[in-house]
């Protein structure tokens, strides 16, 4: 036993590197071979293709590493969460003062370990709503497009087809893409989201309804279609997606955020497509139906309708029956044309005419008759005794009337010689008689009272008391003082 | 068949003056076995059954036209030189 006293000198002096190194050499002797069981956790793959991870459980980690030439071929699914026992040795990294296992194999701790993760995925994901059934929508009745997304070598895209031109020919676009191994979830989900995103009318034609296929194989080998991507681009897909991945047994996450989930990719295609000849044979029953009801609805109305027209009448009789009374209005109508009727009325006052001048003459006929009756019995006796009373009585006004004249007038000459002898003093005559005379123009009996109303009158009347003599002019006086040597005129002057 | 669905007749009515041309089969199967049945009935008045069966008869047509148009087409996507997606025809391998 070493003596604890000479403590420093007793014991050996490594320098870092040499007990990093010796400390290599025991862990890697002590564990050069050893069996890990534990739960995977921060999983990187490096650039190279080396895995970097952890293993771990309730209470320790150890650092992992994986060699990319000692990943075993398939690739098995290695996940966080995932629980596996990994064989290897240990070994220490000395720059880091860590230790670490170099796996070289590395194995799913059971069937039941990869289950129970899918199974926790499951669940995240269906509490995201991601599997709900209203996000689900129905599949297009007959599509014009299929879009497939599923490797382009074996059995799934050939069987496919194969269907799709048995049931419908239709025009398929296959997106190839890798359905298993390292980058298959990533391609996968970038079909699924770039088909998605086609535009309607493009030169890519968008297909009408997905089919996502992959064949059967082990829950490894179908593990791209529980990748989380994948199953979001399947959620988010705009195009109606079928999920067929596998056989029938198998179920992956894939199928839970389809719209449909078929069994095998034959079904898928089947799903997608209708047959054409059933579709065909039904149009042409359809089209059969069509043709037998229009043709006994319109026999059913032809006889309705020559059930109607046995209760109408004769439609000929109808017309005969027409056209008499027809006959009879017209014949009735010319009776009362207005010719006929002028006619008849312009005969009708000739004979009335007639009959008035015959009833006429007949009239005055008899009138005359009557005359001469009358005129036979017409005698003068009254007539003249009328006369010789009012002669009579004429001559006694006579008489009366001479009286009553005579005595009128016998008073009036009384009264005139009255007035006669008053106006005899009032005349001319009585100033006459006392020597004045009256001169008046001999041409028209008018009075001279003065020189100027001779006007030039040459005959003079002068009228004394006693008698009247007519005179002729000498020359006026003042003619005579214009011209005094004309004797003459002054000797006939008076 | 899922056309069995659209047999009820329901879209006929309201789909009555819709272009046939721009319906999809389905819808126009649909119709037309409106069409059928409200025939068969026979509870239109002459007119709007010759209406119908005109009507019915553009949709057969239709129909049938639709029906013409099979032909498998298959093309794969790939990468043409400059990146861009293209199409090119596709025959899966025996």
């Amino acid at each position: 036993m070493p003596d604890p006293v000479p403590f420093a000198a007793n014991i050996r002096e490594y320098t870092v590197s040499e007990l990093a190194v010796a400390l290599k050499r025991t862990v890697e002797d002590a564990y050069g071979w050893v069996r890990v069981r534990g739960e995977i956790s921060g999983l990187k793959r490096a650039s190279s293709g080396h895995l970097y991870f952890a293993l771990k459980d309730e209470k320790a980690v150890l650092d992992a590493v994986c060699w990319r030439n000692s990943l075993p071929q398939p690739q098995p699914v290695l996940e966080d969460g995932l629980e596996v026992v990994c064989t290897g040795r240990l070994t220490t990294y000395p720059q880091r003062s860590r230790y670490q296992l170099v796996v070289e194999r590395i194995e799913p701790a059971g069937a039941g370990a990869l289950m129970a993760l899918l199974e926790e995925r499951r669940r995240r994901l269906a509490a995201e709503g991601l599997f709900a059934a209203e996000r689900k929508r129905p599949l297009p009745f007959l599509p014009e497009v299929v879009g497939v997304v599923t490797s382009p070598t074996g059995a799934v895209i050939r069987d496919i087809l194969h269907r799709i031109a048995d049931r419908f020919p239709r025009r398929v676009v296959l997106w190839p893409v890798l359905v298993q191994g390292e980058g298959a979830a990533e391609q996968i989900a970038a079909a699924i989201r770039g088909f998605s995103r086609l535009p309607p009318g493009g030169p890519i034609p968008r297909p009408d309804v997905l089919i996502v296929a992959r064949g059967g194989g082990s829950l490894e080998d179908l593990w791209a279609f529980n990748e989380e991507i994948v199953v979001r681009a399947a959620a988010e897909c705009t195009i109606p997606l079928i999920s067929a991945v596998g056989h029938e047994t198998d179920t992956t996450l894939i199928d839970y955020a389809a719209d449909r989930r078929a069994p095998t990719p034959t079904a898928a295609a089947e799903m997608a497509v209708p047959v054409r000849r059933e579709l065909a044979e039904r149009v042409a029953r359809l089209a059969e139906r069509l043709d037998h009801a229009i043709r006994r609805h319109l026999r059913e109305l032809s006889r309705h309708l020559q059930g109607l027209a046995r209760g109408l009448p004769d439609p000929a009789s109808e017309i005969r029956l027409r056209e008499q009374r027809l006959d009879d209005l017209s014949e009735r109508l010319a009776l009362r044309s207005p010719a006929r009727l002028v006619g008849e009325r312009r005969e009708r006052l000739a004979r009335l005419a007639l009959r008035l001048g015959e009833l006429m003459r007949d009239r005055l006929g008899r009138e005359d008759l009557r005359l001469h009756a009358v005129g036979a019995r017409l005698r003068p006796a009254p007539l003249v005794h009328l006369l010789a009373a009012h002669a009579r009585a004429l001559g006694r006004e006579q008489q009366r009337l001479a009286t009553a004249a005579a005595r009128l007038v016998g008073t009036r000459r009384l009264a005139l010689d009255a007035l006669s002898r008053q106006l005899e003093s009032l005349s001319h005559k009585s100033v006459l008689e006392r020597g004045y005379a009256v001169v008046r123009r001999a041409s028209d009996g008018q009075l001279v009272p003065r020189l100027a109303a001779l006007d030039g009158e040459t005959r003079l009347e002068i009228e004394w008391y006693d008698g009247r003599l007519s005179v002729l002019r000498g020359d006026p006086p003042h003619a005579a003082r214009r011209r005094p040597s004309s004797p003459s005129s002054q000797t006939s002057l008076f | 068949m899922a056309g069995q669905s659209a047999a009820d007749g329901g879209p006929a009515n309201a789909e009555a003056e819709r272009p046939f041309e721009t319906m999809s089969f389905e819808e126009a199967l649909a119709e037309l076995e409106a069409i059928v049945q409200k025939l068969e009935r026979g509870q239109l008045d002459l007119e709007a059954s010759i209406a119908a069966y005109e009507r019915g008869t553009r949709l057969r047509r239709h129909c049938e036209e639709k029906l013409r148009q099979a032909q498998l087409r298959v093309e794969k996507l790939a990468l043409d030189a400059a990146g861009e997606m293209k199409l090119e025809p596709f025959a899966p391998t025996e």
